[in-house]
């Protein structure tokens, strides 16, 4: 590793760590009150762990998962300090997203073989889908690729205006068919416009929908068959923008929209603000689609590619 | 999902079928069980805590529980009475009055700030006969001031904005003077979303507050927040301290204990609630109706206003017409199926109906219920859909070919048709529910 890259990714890691202050402040200082003068695993323990992992918005099933696997792990070794319990807590996280979490990400580029690579973004109203795409846009061409934004919400007021200032702000391409036009049809051309261009990545943007709305959710097959139709394979990622914000909701909004459009990759928003880092587990552990980026600022280059080990021993360092 | 309420007390109370009362342990197995299904609904798990101590409290404290006939019911029952007065029993209205009125609008980014104010602003609009002006404080998101420019054109409510002043604070406080000026009722400021650990931003929207003394300060969340609800909603009161609460994204399928979190937490009362991107969905709060939907016990009132949204008063005396005279075709029928399909998925409707949910929770039903009912009468000609009897074996053949159906299905289909009609022509001669057989579409 290069000196610069070892500079940068230093940089990142202290970015994430302002991020994740809260959700550290949370687990942690909770764990240890928890366990103040207890030297065993006891039901109490395990209880107060249940209430920590829920308010971190890990979510019911997965926490249950968690604190039976602990339970069993107790019974087996008959006798657990509560010294241990961080360490067998982070074991468990890790297991959680290993399993879906494939692959250690530092960075992410579209593979060169597919030219242009499309990507199309879907999430419900508000959670930042075309925030991550300007921030996205921005490290593709940062990294010297050509990009093209498709303003495919042209339903929300002012929906267009938004993605072009992005783009220029960025200073990439933009394409778009004006307000109240058919969103299939501007993912058919601005497939087009990237063919045509030269462009390495397309990100076509969509309008936010709520996940139960059928015929909305149906628009969205339908904007997703267009690219298709244009360039055999395309969208080749559909990534779903999810708030960390968000409850228990999160998990039906990532199934309606997996049928929808076969969602291949998450973002998760607004980590920053929220003690919350905690969804990240819950939604690791409920799909089995990778977390590929984090949002965790307002800043242009606040968007950070998801490295579940980073993740992980940020979340326990003391 | 996690199952309703109901259905997990019924679980709890299983082991006290035969003993038919309840016991310290038994209550403290169902106290459980509402405590998880509030925090799958996302009540913060503190307050579901705390909730639900003061249920086993009433609950091993009223005699009238233990000795019920159904103690699942009863408890049940509690859970709803105080989940209601929790919420508050009654919908509290805002306070416009002033001259101007000034109502100044924050909240976390993506909440739906900018939609709820315009929709504000159409209300007063219209149903209060009042002149609002919009004002477009939110100076950092790209194009947000556009997106009020256009919403306010829509719904004919002046705009007041300075897209090159980036001071949201001066803004405001020149807003009121040009709403003093142009004779305003009510000054709207919607500002720009904003974490309660921004500390910067966090100032900022106090100093706005003190510069213009509003009226009414209003706190808009998303009611599909999770447990950090209640660190938000602190944190805004502290700094704003707001009078009441929006819950937005209310059409979506999400339980909405923030709702409860936050009333819980700060004790403002929630004002309105905002359930769609059309202008005119803006309604009241009503505790009862947001308590059944936390407990996921189905909620009957907006079934019905659901269905009373959808309805077209004109259309449905035209079809009543067409019943007395024993009219009604197959496009009266496409064109029903249609509005029952615009109220949303046919399972999250069916849920609305208490007791529902228990029956579709196995059932997978989608929205191509009447995919095949449909392809049949698409595959008729114009003159058979308005002429029902024109059906004869060799048009019922072609129709079978036509929708890729064997020809008993199209037989069967146009008996049920047939059954039904007579059946509606028969009620609208005040015949009344007499003899109904099963209803439509049956299996």
């Amino acid at each position: 590793m290069s000196f610069f890259k070892k500079l940068f990714t230093r940089e990142k890691k202290e970015e994430l760590d302002q991020g994740l202050e809260k959700t550290k402040t949370g687990i942690f200082s909770k764990i240890s009150r928890a366990i103040a003068g207890k030297d065993k695993i006891d039901v109490e323990v395990l209880d107060e762990l249940e209430n920590i992992l829920i308010s971190s918005d890990v979510g019911l099933d997965t926490t249950v998962k968690i604190i039976e696997r602990i339970e069993a792990r107790v019974a087996k070794d008959k006798y657990v300090g509560t010294s241990e319990l961080n360490s067998i807590l982070r074991n468990e996280i890790v297991m959680m997203l290993a399993e879906n979490e494939k692959e250690e990400l530092e960075d992410w580029l579209p593979p060169s073989a597919k030219m242009p690579y499309i990507l199309l973004v879907v999430g419900v109203n508000g959670v930042g889908k075309t925030t991550t795409i300007g921030k996205l846009a921005h490290q593709l061409t940062k990294q010297g690729k050509k990009v093209v934004l498709g303003a495919g919400d042209t339903f929300r007021a002012a929906a267009v205006d938004q993605l072009k200032i992005w783009s220029e702000r960025v200073g990439c391409d933009f394409f778009d068919k004006g307000m109240n036009t058919d969103p299939a049809a501007v993912a058919y051309e601005t497939v087009q416009y990237a063919i045509n261009n030269n462009c390495d990545v397309a990100i076509i943007d969509t309008a936010g929908r709520l996940h139960n709305k059928i015929g909305l959710m149906k628009e969205l097959t339908k904007i997703r068959n267009s690219a298709d139709k244009k360039l055999e394979g395309a969208p080749h990622d559909v990534m779903l923008v999810l708030d960390a914000t968000t409850g228990q909701n999160a998990i039906e909004q990532a199934k309606a929209f997996t049928a929808a459009t076969e969602v291949t990759t998450l973002a998760l928003t607004k980590l920053d603000g929220t003690a919350k880092g905690g969804v990240c587990i819950g939604i690791s552990d409920q799909f089995k689609i990778p977390i590929r980026y984090i949002g965790v600022g307002e800043g242009i280059d606040q968007l950070q590619i998801f490295n579940k080990k980073v993740f992980v021993e940020r979340l326990f360092e003391k | 999902m996690f199952d309703n309420l109901s259905d997990r007390l019924e679980g709890a109370f299983k082991t006290l079928k035969g003993e038919g009362k309840l016991t310290e342990i038994n209550v403290a197995q169902s106290i459980k069980e509402i405590r998880r299904a509030l925090v799958g609904a996302d009540v913060n798990y503190k307050i579901a805590k705390e909730f639900t101590d003061k249920i086993k409290e009433e609950a091993l404290g009223t005699q009238n529980v233990l000795n019920a006939v159904k103690p699942g019911e009863m408890m049940v029952k509690i859970v709803m009475d105080e989940l209601v007065k929790l919420m508050g029993t009654q919908s509290v209205g805002i306070n416009v009055k002033g001259k101007p009125g000034v109502v100044l609008v924050a909240g976390l980014q993506g909440s739906g700030k900018t939609t709820f104010s315009s929709k504000l602003a159409y209300y007063l609009k219209n149903k209060k006969n009042l002149k609002p002006l919009l004002v477009a404080a939110d100076v950092y998101r790209p194009a947000a001031i556009n997106q009020l420019t256009v919403l306010a054109e829509q719904i004919g409510a002046k705009i007041y904005k300075e897209p090159d002043n980036k001071n949201p604070v001066e803004i405001a406080g020149n807003a009121i003077a040009f709403a003093k000026a142009n004779s305003i009722d009510v000054v709207i400021v919607d500002t720009a979303g904003r974490l309660a650990v921004d500390e910067e931003m966090m100032t900022e929207i106090s100093n706005i507050k003190e510069a213009i003394t509003p009226n009414e300060t209003l706190f808009v969340v998303d009611s599909m927040t999770g447990q950090d609800a209640v660190n938000t909603a602190k944190a805004f009161n502290e700094r704003i301290n707001y009078d009441g609460v929006v819950l937005t994204k209310l059409d979506g399928d999400t339980r909405g204990g923030a709702a409860l979190s936050v009333k819980y937490t700060v004790g403002k009362p929630i004002k309105f609630v905002s359930m769609g991107e059309k202008m005119d969905t803006l309604d009241v709060f009503h505790p009862d109706r947001m308590a059944q939907r936390i407990l996921g016990m189905g909620d009957i009132v907006s079934f019905v206003e659901k269905a009373q949204d959808q309805f077209d008063e004109k259309e449905a005396k035209r079809i009543e017409k067409k019943i007395k005279k024993n009219k009604f075709d197959f496009n009266d029928f496409l064109g029903q199926l249609n509005q029952i399909r615009k109220m949303g998925d046919i399972k999250s409707l069916l849920n609305m109906i208490p007791g529902m949910s228990k029956m579709t929770k196995n059932l997978d039903i989608d929205d191509n219920a009447f995919k095949k009912v449909e392809a049949i009468i698409q595959s008729m000609t114009p003159a058979e859909r308005g002429a029902p009897e024109l059906l004869n074996m060799s048009r019922k053949r072609r129709i079978a070919k036509g929708c890729g159906r064997e020809i008993h299905e199209i037989n069967m289909f146009i008996k049920q048709f047939d059954q039904m009609r007579k059946m509606m022509h028969k009620m609208s001669k005040g015949g009344g529910m007499r003899g109904m057989p099963g209803g439509f579409g049956g299996k």
